[in-house]
């Protein structure tokens, strides 16, 4: 008997308009409302309508028996807010069957995980928050952006009280085990980790479409007959993937939504399959062994490390004259200023500014607003550094003041 | 006496410094009694992007401003020829037409690249896109125009209108000069193309007399295409009267000052020793931003090397500027920095200067021999460039008194002036040839 734990991670970053160095000091609105919208509401009718539609339909004929875990980052909430409301209300229909588990992530979907302790936990808290106001739910497990982990991240994390996290099943975590087990971390305090079964759920997320591959038109059975043969040992098969990949990265046409629909059929079936939520299986399953991940590892790209977001000067670059405001940001109390420094830490704005070339360029190049990284670059960096001038400027008058009122 | 002129691009139609600097000329020369008829390819501009790498110039192309064209003198003549629309020609019949060594010259280059990547220069067809064949389509029109027109002189400006200079004068016997506002040395460096290397030598060799912008253009042409001194003179470029920048008012938004890098980011231009001097003034003084306007080849190396030198929070790039943000640009400029490579002479610092902005100059520019008022480095030398970054930076009565003096210094620069040297040229050609 095998557990399928299917998670799906719903995001959209709010991406920058063309911000020129001649509006530096001058225009601080730097986000590209229009475009945000537009793509939005087409994401809106590609997946994330027609999917809630198609899981709750499930979720009804299954009582309990088929559920999914879901990831909504902030940023996607506050555009559904802004631009989609009605996604909001297909959500918290979805939620309030009873089978779907959220989990928690930062506010922002950001990288604050891997520079500030502080700033992360802050996110996480706000998250939480929005979870709690739309979901009435308390996510139990955390899943960080782009299942970036490292030992320091579980540590921060089980202090937090979370049960667990989920992560990438890749060699450097697993040496040569399964992904198909849950595992613990390698820290003192007790700390689950579920592993992404990367082969099976690329199948479904990147390759489902792709008529080159071997396995075209990958049905369900094809599908469950590759988990038939596995290990009787293997407990539990993690599918974690981008809910966009659900009509949006994989067409309509492809058959995509079918393949959902017959899974639950096909997995109960079989008469020993079933599914749980990552909070369930963390309860449910003894832990076969430690995940220790000195240095962070991610789901993303082949490398499978933190060169999608971090990889060159120009991304270093950025990255650092964004946190570099961490400190004098706090001296502030602007809601706009903070708001947009917030809104930049977004990983998206990293991503495209990545110079790798290869076969992941095609997933970078999704939804970029950018012709190339070095555009890219160049805009953010325009953006940061009006921000720094605004913060600066606030500090400044603001001690002034200060200063006088002593006088 | 009347000039038949062959040009490349003019206003408004123009992509860079060349048109700029044929328009200025022609002005002068009128003032100076000369008719001129002035012969453009209409086809210009189709292959922008060809276009761009070839000729030295940023990367303007501003389309129709009918304007420009009826304020033009009555005596300017101004004909539009329209090469597209000329007949397919074979190269056999192109050949005996026009002009039979640069087609054995062609057809030589064309036979060496075969080898490596193909026929490169097609003469069956597709006429449209491709540079050389509009060069040789323009000789054709060339030696048509000499049949129907009245001249005493021919002049021509640059490589890609010798060809139209050397049919010109084998059809009309009249004397040829030859103007050169940049060689291939200086647009591409150490990888020169072969062809057009070999179209300037045959028109600077089949000219009468040869101009050029600078004498560091005339050494130039000695040295690499073993021209005879004697046979060159240099005329500077000018400034056309009533184009100085009007800075706008309340465009300083930033309060540090900014040091600007304006022109096309490609090895000849320097971009890469800008970000290196920058680099080096910001170890000493962080009050101060610079910018690198303009875009090229050299950009993501400039970008990556500015971010490797964890300086964004003080460099900025604009990508291309033009018109109105030409100004803009220069009226929070605090500084004009033109590191160039290789400048056979180079108008923007004047641009610059005319803005009230003082430049720092290379000294491998034409125009460092008509500037006193501003600061001349050698382009490798970014320790001079940074030191001259951060006196004038820093140094308050250096910056007034570059900006005041620089100012009247580019007003002094006159293209009628220009012209009465080259109606000399003329007179002295008509002459020898009576």
């Amino acid at each position: 008997m095998k557990k399928f734990c299917l998670y799906f991670q719903v995001h959209q970053p709010f991406r920058l308009k063309g911000y020129h160095f001649f509006n530096i000091a001058r225009h601080h609105d730097y986000f590209d409302d229009p475009l945000n919208k537009r793509l939005l509401k087409k994401v809106a009718e590609n997946c994330y309508l027609p999917a809630n539609k198609l899981f709750l339909n499930l979720f009804k004929r299954y009582h309990g028996r088929f559920k999914i875990a879901l990831s909504i980052s902030g940023t996607a909430l506050d555009q559904f807010e802004l631009y989609a409301p009605e996604v909001i209300g297909s959500f918290q229909e979805l939620v309030s069957t009873g089978s779907v588990e959220l989990l928690a992530e930062t506010d922002m979907h950001s990288l604050a995980s891997l520079v500030s302790p502080q700033t992360f936990k802050a996110q996480v808290n706000q998250h939480m928050e929005k979870i709690g106001y739309y979901f009435h739910q308390s996510p139990a497990v955390f899943r960080n952006t782009e299942l970036i982990y490292a030992n320091h991240i579980g540590k921060m994390l089980a202090g937090m009280g979370f049960r667990g996290t989920v992560a990438e099943g890749v060699s450097q975590l697993l040496e040569n085990r399964s992904p198909n087990h849950v595992y613990t971390s390698a820290n003192r305090k007790p700390f689950k980790l579920l592993l992404r079964n990367f082969p099976l759920s690329d199948d479904i997320s990147f390759r489902f479409s792709d008529r080159a591959w071997d396995h075209w038109p990958l049905t369900v059975d094809k599908f469950l007959n590759r988990i038939h043969n596995m290990d009787p040992s293997h407990e539990i098969i993690n599918l974690f993937m981008d809910y966009e990949t659900l009509g949006e990265h994989q067409k309509k046409e492809s058959g995509i939504f079918d393949f959902i629909r017959n899974l639950p059929e096909h997995v109960f079936k079989s008469g020993v399959h079933e599914f749980c939520t990552p909070a369930e299986a963390m309860e449910e399953i003894a832990p076969a062994g430690q995940i220790d991940v000195p240095e962070p590892a991610s789901w993303a790209d082949s490398e499978k490390d933190l060169s999608a977001w971090l990889g060159n000067d120009m991304q270093k670059e950025a990255f650092e004259n964004l946190y570099a405001l961490e400190a004098p940001i706090t001296k502030i109390d602007d809601a706009s200023i903070i708001n947009d420094w917030r809104y930049l830490q977004t990983s998206d704005h990293f991503y495209y500014m990545s110079t790798k070339l290869h076969s992941d360029g095609e997933v970078h190049n999704y939804f970029n607003p950018y012709r190339s990284p070095y555009e890219a670059f160049i805009n953010y960096m325009n953006v940061v550094n009006d921000l720094t001038i605004r913060i600066s400027k606030k500090i400044t008058k603001k001690e002034a003041i200060h200063q006088s009122d002593h006088h | 006496m009347r000039v038949l002129m062959f040009g490349w691009e003019f206003p408004p139609h123009i992509s860079g410094g060349l048109g700029t600097a044929c328009y200025g000329l022609t002005q002068g020369l009128v003032q100076n009694g000369i008719e001129v008829i002035f012969v453009v390819p209409k086809a210009f501009g189709e292959e922008h992007s060809l276009h761009k790498n070839l000729i030295d110039g940023s990367d303007i192309s501003i389309d129709t401003n009918e304007e420009l064209l009826i304020n033009l003198p009555k005596e300017l003549r101004y004909l539009k020829i329209r090469s597209e629309i000329l007949p397919y020609v074979s190269p056999e019949t192109f050949d005996e037409a026009v002009e039979k060594r640069m087609i054995e010259v062609e057809k030589e280059t064309t036979r060496q690249k075969s080898g490596v990547k193909g026929r490169k220069f097609q003469f069956s067809g597709g006429y449209k896109g491709n540079l050389m064949q509009e060069v040789y389509q323009y000789a054709m029109v060339a030696a048509e125009v000499v049949e129907t027109s009245q001249f005493d002189v021919i002049h021509v400006h640059d490589w890609l209108t010798f060809p139209a200079g050397i049919a010109a004068k084998e059809a009309s016997n009249r004397p040829l000069v030859a103007h050169v506002h940049a060689t291939e040395f200086d647009r591409s460096g150490n990888t020169v193309n072969k062809a057009v290397f070999e179209i300037e030598k045959s028109g600077l060799k089949a000219a009468d007399k040869i101009i050029t912008v600078s004498d560091y253009t005339k050494k130039t042409l000695v040295s690499k295409y073993g021209i005879n001194p004697n046979k060159i003179q240099t005329v500077h470029n000018a400034v056309l009267p009533g184009k100085a920048l009007k800075p706008k008012q309340n465009v300083k938004s930033l309060d540090e000052k900014i040091v600007t890098f304006l022109g096309r980011v490609t090895s000849q231009k320097g971009p890469l020793y800008f970000v290196e001097a920058a680099y080096k003034v910001l170890q000493k003084f962080q009050n101060v931003r610079f910018v690198m306007a303009g875009s090229g080849d050299l950009l993501k190396r400039a970008i990556e090397r500015v971010a490797a030198l964890k300086m964004s929070s003080n460099f900025h790039f604009t990508g291309f500027l033009q018109g109105e943000s030409v100004n803009t640009m220069f009226a929070q400029s605090a500084v004009y920095v033109m590191p160039s490579v290789s400048e056979p002479f180079g108008i923007s610092p004047l641009e610059a200067m005319n803005a009230n902005v003082p430049a720092i100059i290379s000294r491998q520019s034409g125009v460092a021999e008509v500037l006193k008022h501003a600061i001349k480095v050698d382009f490798w030398n970014t320790d001079a460039m940074a030191n001259a970054i951060y006196g004038i930076l820093k140094y308050p009565p250096t910056a007034k008194l570059m900006a005041i003096d620089g100012k009247k210094e580019v007003k002094r620069l006159k293209w009628n002036e220009s012209a009465a040297k080259v109606k000399t040229i003329y007179q002295e050609l008509i002459n020898e040839k009576i």
